[in-house]
């Protein structure tokens, strides 16, 4: 299988202390990966790293390599900017602009960097990115409304929109779900599954049962190791390491 | 009505004289407002409402109208204002986002210090080196080519409009300052890392989130800093020029209602011309009060907002 992301030996610090240790994974194409593991055990972190969302954090320094097809996305001749188009994110707390409306929130992203993109371009755009995030059909006749004046779970689907408007290639979701209730969780999760066809998707959760449900890969993160990473059928029923063990039985985390 | 202290008489009378200071204070802004009322009342009577759109300032004929003073504190604090509010928003854009740590705390510090000059030292250093930099390499040369637009028109003699309005947006900066750096400072950092993550440049990022949540802000801290320059007295008296004439011409002397009122008031002899200076007092303290108001209301909405998450 192609690999997207190749991570190799990251290591990185916020001041003295260490939050990961020397990383090493990679994420297949047009997969779901998942980042799993107790809380401060750096997984915020690591999906942070993929597209460059430390470098205005002060005090932030990191070691080793992040290859994104083959190129160091640390290196001098990448641009972060040009990175966040092909690695967009979505957040853990939805985040939509509050003065706009739900057809500019979706079109914000489209028209950054200068872009000039004619009206009929940007409706269709935002018209596509809006179904595929499975808003379309909630929105359609309220596309003028604010984007704040939209339910929890339908906010996070519209930020999701925003991400997929500028067609990145990878989609890092640092915990989608945690703030929102179980049927947007459930519904975030079904959109995941279908983004994975298109998209590669590497999702941060504290929730193992989200883990298990929407992965084809699951990695599990401890104080800032990455203990195990394997197919996420593997990793629930039959884990290498015991301390994963540990956690998914429970006993800790 | 139940006490909540319980008949302590300590906390009893704690709570009565905290009361009557809190009391103390708004009867003194009545009673402000009251006297000048009563005072002013010659001058009301005999000019009525055309004292606000009268022209003419003679205290021989005892004929009196506040237009150029009104003129003169309503354009040389909107000069001010011009000038202020860019140089303010982009200093707070560049202390809170873009200066190194080390340089944030003393840039702040000495542009707050601003606020701390005294007024007359202002006028003094206004006198002696603004006006004639003004006048010389300003005024002179855009009056010899531009002179035919009203706004330009000379002859230039130094003290004006224009030199009132600058040192003014001087002495203002350091509030519209403080002001803007705390409203960019209430921006959720999600709301800046959810246009980072859409391939935003710095720039685009503070233009949206400055679009999003900035701008009611900004414009309280506008009206804040406008409060003050309206009121502001001894500075622009020096150098303003003091001729109640409303010209068009910013390179032209003009007149302000607090330094009419601070120049004429010990010589103002006859009831209507005292009245009149009261009466110019008490459109300037419902100028004040009405824009300061406005600010307070302006950023309490802001800060409500600001606490809701939004």
């Amino acid at each position: 299988m192609e690999n997207v992301f190749e991570i190799r030996d990251l290591s990185s610090w916020f001041g003295e202390n260490q939050v990961l240790k020397k990383i090493r994974m990679d994420i297949a194409k047009n997969s779901v990966t998942s980042v799993m593991g107790p809380s401060g055990c750096g997984k915020s972190t690591f999906i942070r790293c993929l597209n460059r969302m430390h470098d205005m954090t002060p005090g932030f320094r990191m070691e080793g390599e992040i290859l994104l097809d083959g190129t160091n996305i640390y290196s001098e001749k990448v641009d972060p900017v040009y990175l966040r188009r092909r690695v967009g994110m979505v957040f853990q707390q939805p985040n939509p602009f509050p003065r706009m409306s739900v057809f500019e929130n979706v079109a914000v992203g489209l028209k950054l960097n200068g872009r000039k993109l004619s009206r009929a371009d940007i409706s269709e755009k935002v018209e596509r990115s809006l179904v595929m995030a499975a808003l379309w059909n909630e929105v359609k006749d309220h596309l003028t409304q604010s984007g704040v004046s939209l339910s929890g779970g339908q906010q996070q689907r519209l930020c999701i929109a925003r991400a997929l408007a500028v067609e990145p290639e990878v989609l890092l979701m640092d915990e989608p779900c945690s703030a929102l209730d179980p049927a947007s969780t459930s519904k975030i999760e079904d959109l995941i599954e279908d983004l994975s066809e298109k998209y590669t998707i590497a999702v941060v959760t504290h929730n193992m049962q989200q883990a298990a449900r929407i992965s084809d890969q699951v990695a599990f993160f401890l104080m800032g190791e990455l203990i195990e990473m394997d197919k996420s059928g593997k990793i629930f029923t039959n884990p290498s390491d015991k301390r994963t063990e540990e956690y998914i039985t429970g006993r800790f985390g | 009505m139940a006490r909540k202290t319980g008949g302590n008489i300590k906390d009893l009378l704690f709570e009565r004289a905290t009361g009557a200071f809190a009391f103390l204070v708004l009867f003194l802004a009545v009673l402000l407002f009251a006297v000048l009322l009563r005072e002013s009342i010659p001058a009301l009577r005999k000019f009525g409402a055309s004292f606000l759109v009268t022209g003419t300032w003679d205290p021989v004929l005892e004929k009196f109208g506040a237009l150029p003073f009104i003129y003169g504190t309503l354009v040389s604090s909107f000069l001010a204002i011009l000038i202020a509010v860019p140089l303010s928003v982009g200093a707070a854009i560049f202390i809170n986002e873009f200066a190194p740590p080390w340089m944030k705390t003393p840039v702040s510090f000495l542009a707050e210090l601003l606020a701390a000059i005294p007024s007359v030292i202002y006028g003094l250093w206004g006198i002696f080196v603004l006006v004639p930099v003004l006048r010389d390499v300003l005024m002179k040369p855009v009056t010899k080519y531009l002179g035919w637009i009203p706004l330009f028109k000379g002859p230039v003699y130094g003290p004006s409009m224009l030199a009132a309005g600058v040192l003014l947006s001087i002495m203002i900066i350091p509030f519209i300052l403080s002001v803007s750096r705390e409203v960019l400072a209430t921006v959720p950092q999600r709301q800046k890392e959810a246009v980072l993550s859409l391939g935003g440049t710095r720039w685009e990022m503070l233009r949206i989130v400055i679009g999003q949540h900035c701008i009611p802000g900004i414009f309280g801290a506008t009206i804040l800093g406008l409060g003050r320059a309206l009121g502001e007295t001894m500075a622009v008296t020096m150098v303003i020029g003091n001729r109640p004439e409303a010209i068009l011409s910013l390179f032209q002397p003009g007149y302000s209602m607090a330094a009419v009122i601070a120049n004429e008031f010990t010589e103002a002899v006859g009831d209507v011309y005292l009245s009149s200076l009261v009466l110019i007092g008490l459109i300037l303290f419902a100028m004040t009060l009405a824009v300061n108001l406005a600010a307070k209301w302006i950023l309490t909405k802001m800060v409500a907002r600001a606490s809701r998450g939004i």
